[in-house]
């Protein structure tokens, strides 16, 4: 090939990958819709709130720029007093929300979002040394814990998995890859991945149709009912208890709420502390 | 060049039929599995990454062994290694081919694998995975094509590859280290929760790698009439059986920080792979029998490349190579995913075992990998031929 | 040429194939979809000129803004509350997918997998 003719076609190429990616990228840009940009204007917006939560909670780039931050005390105790309770919470979770069910022939494609596990389970981090013979029986309710600082949310590549301003993990399924390394990152074991599709273990004419069901392949887990709360309504386990009180759920962030109270009065655990999480659940035992 | 690909012999036509049927059998079972979700495979809730991220894990580490010879060759003028850095870069390609077809065919939602681009995130150790991964694929191709090419020309390579080929090599290095970034940084898996997981990896990664190239090259010798040399195949079995050494040092540093602190933790994992591990009464030891198998075929392959009698035996040479790769396999290709999830974070113990389905998948991979490390190679060797006449 | 003989029909059949959706139909277009609208609403969200050209970036805005941002507001529309919703707010108006959303994207062969997860208003049987 002749020395002009491979000039042309060099020229030629870079042109045409410029002319295919300039606007795709200058319109990005000025939609704001473009990471970086986007993320520079959030913060000009979150400045304030932003330096707030920094000096008190010494963050890195990941604060919460709203003042909430949900948490959930769950009385291991009342569960105790009242048996099948538990069972309801699992239950009302699991149908307003649409979690199928594939049976004990399917374990391995189980999908739970809150479920009862032993005491040693729970917490291994515990002594299980001579347990008192209550505990011993103990059954927990386990769930997302909703971290302060999720393993998960740093792990996903995508963002699909997300701290929101309410201090919520929440879960983007339009996003979601299904890498499931969101699911190795869990110290908890909080999360469920769709093997299948969740119509296959739902009965069709009984689903909540207010809530969408998830598709193969997305990663699931507790939301602490985002949608719920966002009508002011109680998340479905909490309301599952009745008057009870078994499950407390409210903002961390503001000292008057009923949760800081018990908080306050009562002595409770948190799984795996050790390894800095930040739990927003908290336990009664 | 692609041309030198399409005239062989009989044998390297009925060798990549052999291989084309199995990547049609595992096109198939690859449809079913995308039509019907990744509950075709063995899979759980609780051991969420199976065989696919695990062959993943050991084929970077064989991509990245590819610059035990271009570190030599290229950074200190050793010209013994000119004929086979070639075979390494190639090699490299294969190995990323193959990582990023099982990342593809591991994901749940394959179709939206650009939101990794679309939505970088650079807290997540697999953005920068999908980064280095691709960047090392690409400088592979440019310096394996350009070289060749300037070889089979007879003219020295232009000078502005030379910066490509000296950034291929920490380029190297950081997919390894990166991949085992993956494991190490995530707090709810002890197992995998230590420092010495990029070390390790990288070690069984430099044995690995040049040990499959010594096999292969072993095969060339006898099907191409091409020779790497006594000299440089000297070389690669001592850069193997000093990495074997140091990898083994690490694993038994693990077993001492594991059983000397005692801490669960950290014992737990290895008892399951090495002795089993007990649990309510029922004993889970699915693994064992493979943990066992990488020590053995280490030591097998170990002494078989050291002896002087053996070494200078292709048969017993190429054995030795093989063991070590397979015992390689054993230990990251099986025994390091699979234990992460056991015990799982909640202290139960849930054992994973592949489906059919998935296996074919699995070695259909692979045979697509040595597909293009056949083409590859055999476009190599072809020029070498060329400019020899 | 080399091998013109070979060439020329190929190109020939080449462009044949490429713009066989424009002869094969023989410039029809086919049936405008006829869609259903709701009996009791007079307005959507924007204006329906709108809505067809964009109701996808639309929804993309509502999933954003619902999920990522966490705005749940309400909008009101002809006196009525509603949420950002596919489920909770379109559906609720436009109460049968196969009357009206599938109408159009069957047209233009549109799969949208909005529906693997979204439920659609029960379809009462078509007598």
């Amino acid at each position: 090939m002749d020395k002009k003719r491979r000039e042309f076609l060099k020229i030629a190429g870079i042109s045409t990958l410029a002319g295919l990616g300039a606007p795709a990228v200058v319109d990005r840009m000025v939609s704001g819709s473009f990471p970086l940009a986007a993320k520079a204007a959030q913060e000009v917006a979150h400045g304030e709130k932003a330096n707030d939560q920094a000096a008190t909670e010494g963050h890195g780039e990941k604060t919460v720029p709203t003042g909430k931050r949900y948490g959930m005390v769950i009385d291991v105790r009342k569960f105790i007093e009242n048996p099948g309770m538990a069972d309801a919470c699992t239950n009302a979770c699991h149908t307003v929300h649409n979690v199928p069910d594939f049976g004990e022939a399917n374990k391995k494609d189980e999908i739970k979002w809150i479920w009862l596990t032993g005491y040693g389970n729970a917490f291994p981090d515990h002594s299980h040394y001579y347990k008192d013979e209550e505990l011993e029986k103990n059954k927990v309710l386990v769930l997302c814990n909703h971290c302060d600082e999720p393993p998960c949310v740093r792990a996903c590549p995508t963002k699909a998995t997300f701290k929101n301003k309410d201090g919520i993990v929440a879960m983007d399924y339009h996003r979601c890859i299904g890498c499931r390394f969101c699911m190795a990152a869990c110290p908890y074991g909080s999360r469920s991945f769709n093997w299948q599709d969740p119509r296959n273990g739902l009965d069709m004419n009984k689903l909540n149709r207010e809530f969408p069901t998830r598709m193969r392949g997305v990663v699931e887990k507790c939301n602490f009912c985002a949608d719920r709360i966002g009508k002011g309504e109680q998340p479905a386990c909490a309301d599952a208890c009745g008057s009870s009180k078994a499950i407390v759920f409210g903002d961390l962030n503001d000292p008057n709420s009923e949760i800081r109270k018990v908080l306050k009065e009562k002595y409770t655990i948190q799984r795996k502390p050790a390894l800095g999480t930040h739990p927003s659940v908290f336990y009664i035992v | 060049m692609f041309e030198k690909a399409l005239k062989g012999n009989n044998y390297y036509w009925i060798w990549l039929a052999f291989l084309g049927t199995f990547m049609a059998i595992g096109a198939l079972c690859y449809i079913r599995q995308f039509n019907y979700g990744l509950g075709m495979t063995g899979m759980s809730r609780d051991v969420s990454w199976g065989l696919y991220i695990s062959q993943f894990t050991f084929l970077v580490g064989v991509a990245a062994g590819g610059v035990m010879l271009v570190l030599p060759y290229y950074i200190h003028n050793y010209k013994v290694f000119g004929r086979i850095t070639i075979l390494g870069e190639f090699l490299a390609i294969a190995a990323l081919i193959m990582c990023l077809m099982f990342i593809m065919a591991d994901l749940g939602q394959p179709l939206r694998a650009l939101n990794v681009l679309l939505h970088p995130t650079p807290g997540s150790m697999l953005f920068w995975d999908m980064l280095v991964l691709n960047g090392y694929l690409f400088l592979n191709i440019l310096c394996g094509w350009v070289i060749l090419t300037a070889e089979r020309k007879q003219v020295k390579p232009p000078k502005w590859i030379y910066f490509f080929v000296y950034l291929s090599i920490p380029f190297a290095i950081s997919i390894h280290t990166v991949t085992a970034m993956l494991y190490c940084g995530l707090p709810g898996r002890h197992f995998w929760l230590s420092a010495i997981i990029a070390p390790r990896f990288l070690a069984s990664a430099f044995a690995a790698g040049p040990a499959l190239i010594l096999f292969v090259s072993l095969i060339l010798k006898r099907v191409a009439n091409f020779d790497a040399g006594k000299e440089a195949k000297d070389k690669l079995v001592t850069i193997i059986i000093y990495a074997v050494i140091v990898n083994a040092f690490f694993v038994m540093l693990e077993f001492f920080v594991g059983f000397y602190s005692n801490i669960p933790g950290h014992k737990h994992t290895l008892q399951y792979l090495f002795f089993g591990l007990e649990h309510h009464g029922v004993v889970y030891n699915n693994l064992v029998p493979y943990m066992w198998g990488f020590v053995v075929l280490c030591i097998t392959g170990v002494t078989l490349l050291a002896i002087p009698y053996t070494k200078r035996n292709d048969l017993w040479l190429g054995l030795g190579a093989i063991s070590i790769f397979l015992g390689l396999w054993l230990d990251k290709g099986i025994g390091f995913v699979l234990a992460g999830f056991v015990p799982t974070p909640l202290e139960e113990i849930v054992e994973y075992y592949p489906t059919l389905n998935e296996i074919m998948i699995t070695i259909a991979v692979w045979c697509t990998g040595f597909f293009v490390l056949t083409v590859l190679y055999k476009i190599a060797i072809a020029v070498e031929h060329e400019v020899e006449a | 040429m080399y091998d013109r003989g070979i060439i020329i029909p190929g190109l020939l059949v080449f462009v044949l194939l490429v713009t066989f959706p424009i002869w094969y139909n023989r410039g029809d277009a086919g049936e405008v979809p006829q869609l259903e609208k709701p009996k009791d609403a007079k307005a959507c969200v924007l204006p329906a000129k709108e809505m067809r050209s964009s109701h996808m970036q639309l929804l993309n805005e509502w999933r954003d803004e619902v999920l990522r941002t966490g705005d749940r507001a309400y909008f009101e529309l002809e006196g009525k509350m509603y949420q950002k919703s596919l489920q909770n707010a379109c559906m609720k108006c436009h109460t049968s997918k196969k009357k009206f959303c599938d109408k159009c994207h069957e047209y233009s062969s549109v799969t949208p997998y909005c529906w693997d997860c979204h439920l659609a208003p029960v379809e009462e049987d078509i007598n």
